[in-house]
């Protein structure tokens, strides 16, 4: 790493850094539970809840999994799933 | 065009700081602080002043605006006072580390518990480490002065550190001194805008204070230090140019004051000086050989200086509106870690004067002069600290003895 004034550096790089390998834990959604309320893609810390035509789906390269939308999901249509399984 | 006027030292201060064109400014009321800001925003509200004031729930918020709006090629101020100097700790600590050159007014007052809103400098002395440069003042002219200085000085290229101008409360806050103004245009060119290198661009993102691992952690704090280093030159330099233009010089780094032939040379900062410069007066009359030290810059601390002039001094003696607990105060620490190991040093004796706004007077300051001078007598250096004026009686009837 180059010393720079102030630690300053080429910013907006966050897409190259796969952070989906710190999940010990996946939600998965089930499709036909969800009530399409998008709370899940409004509140998950990371953007990786994303919309396609009608349907919710998680970006699992950046997941990290911290489970906040399983947690706050009304239709209880996320479950955590052990990556170990 | 130059003018004279007799006014509050806030008052002094916000047109200081006027007159360096800041575009941004955010704050939080705390004594004695507060006249400063309360000024600044009037002027803005009645459109004599084109900047940003952003109103804030917390001190820590203030620093965080000033020092977002620096990294976003502003030129930004805060002021603030003993906890809400320190509540801004942490901000501080990153806008230096981000090299972001804001100018803020510490306005010293000591910190609680007790609380107490009268002056000392333990405030500020609990910020000299994250790399902020700290100049202190003797008077309000030398308050507005500084600061026309420290956004020049904070802004250089090779410096880029927030400038703490660092000044007593009450004491010269609220009180009314007569104060010279230097005209716009001189201010314009002695201070060109802020045209940082880097500025926060959406067009062309950037991250300031990236990650840092142990491989380079310590060359980005080694080059904070450098900058430092380089600092006393500039401020040296950047103090001449614009005494200049002032006619008023107020001095360096340091100012020496009658220290040629003294014996014993007092070291001191902030609106003291002004009373020890009398009293030294006095006892020259008595033929007491005494000197004084103003230390106006005391981060980064000017050792060299101090040095070269006590070199003929026996004893030197500290002055200390800050005590750090269970050891010492901080100018005595600073300037005892660059004499160890020098050969002829003088004896320094260090005193603890004038915390929570207990009055360092002209009899005290005698009592300082004979102290030291008993010390270096007797040629054995005290292993504590003298505290001046210190009541123990009450202390000892305190702990129930």
């Amino acid at each position: 790493m180059k010393i720079t004034m102030g630690a300053v550096v080429l910013g907006g790089t966050s897409l190259d850094y796969k952070t989906g390998s710190w999940r010990d834990q996946r939600p998965v959604i089930d499709q036909d539970l969800c009530k399409k309320c998008g709370i899940c893609e409004s509140i998950c810390p990371d953007g990786c809840v994303y919309q396609e035509e009608d349907v919710y789906l998680i970006d699992y390269d950046y997941c990290k999994g911290c489970g906040l939308c399983a947690y706050e999901c009304p239709a209880d249509a996320i479950q955590m799933i052990s990556e170990g399984k | 065009m130059s003018v004279t006027q007799v006014l509050e030292g806030s008052e002094a201060v916000a047109l200081a700081v006027k007159a360096c064109r800041p575009q941004v400014i955010s704050a939080y009321p705390i004594s004695p602080q507060t006249h400063i800001v309360e000024a600044l925003a009037r002027m803005i509200a009645d459109g004599d002043l084109d900047c940003q004031y952003v109103r804030v729930e917390s001190e820590f918020s203030a620093a965080s605006v000033v020092s977002g709006a620096s990294a976003a090629g502003s030129r930004s101020y805060s002021a603030s006072s003993s906890q809400g100097l320190l509540l801004m700790t942490e901000v501080l600590y990153a806008s230096a580390g981000m090299r972001l050159p804001f100018v803020m007014t510490a306005v010293n007052r000591a910190v609680s518990a007790p609380i107490t809103i009268q002056v000392d400098h333990q405030d500020t002395i609990s910020l000299r480490d994250p790399g902020l440069i700290q100049l202190y003042v003797e008077s309000s002219q030398e308050a507005y002065d500084s600061h026309i200085a420290a956004f020049k000085i904070a802004e250089d290229p090779h410096i880029m550190l927030p400038v703490l101008v660092c000044m007593d409360g009450w004491i010269l806050t609220h009180s009314y001194e007569r104060v010279s103004f230097i005209g716009q245009e001189d201010v314009n060119a002695f201070l060109p805008p802020f045209r940082p290198a880097n500025f926060l661009d959406v067009k062309n993102p950037k991250t300031w204070g990236s990650y840092a691992e142990e491989d380079v952690l310590m060359e980005f704090k080694y080059s904070i230090h450098s900058a430092m280093q380089y600092a006393k030159r500039r401020i040296n330099e950047i103090f001449s140019e614009l005494a200049e233009i002032t006619g008023r010089d107020h001095g360096g780094l340091i100012e020496a004051y009658q220290t040629e032939d003294a014996e014993v040379v007092l070291i001191a900062m902030g609106s003291m000086v002004g009373t020890i410069k009398e009293t030294i007066d006095k006892l020259r009359v008595q033929g007491q050989k005494v000197g004084l030290i103003k230390i106006r810059c005391y981060r980064p601390f000017p050792y060299e200086e101090i040095l070269e002039s006590i070199k003929g001094a026996k004893v030197v003696a500290v002055l200390d509106a800050n005590f750090s607990m269970g050891s010492e105060g901080a100018l005595g620490m600073d300037l005892k870690a660059k004499l160890c190991n020098r050969p002829g040093a003088p004896i320094v004796v260090d005193f603890i004067a004038g915390l929570g706004g207990r009055e360092v007077n002209e009899a005290r300051i005698v009592e300082v002069v004979k102290k030291a001078r008993q010390v270096g007598e007797s040629g054995l250096p005290l292993d504590e600290p003298y505290w001046v004026g210190l009541n123990l009686k009450l202390v000892e009837e305190g702990a129930g003895k």
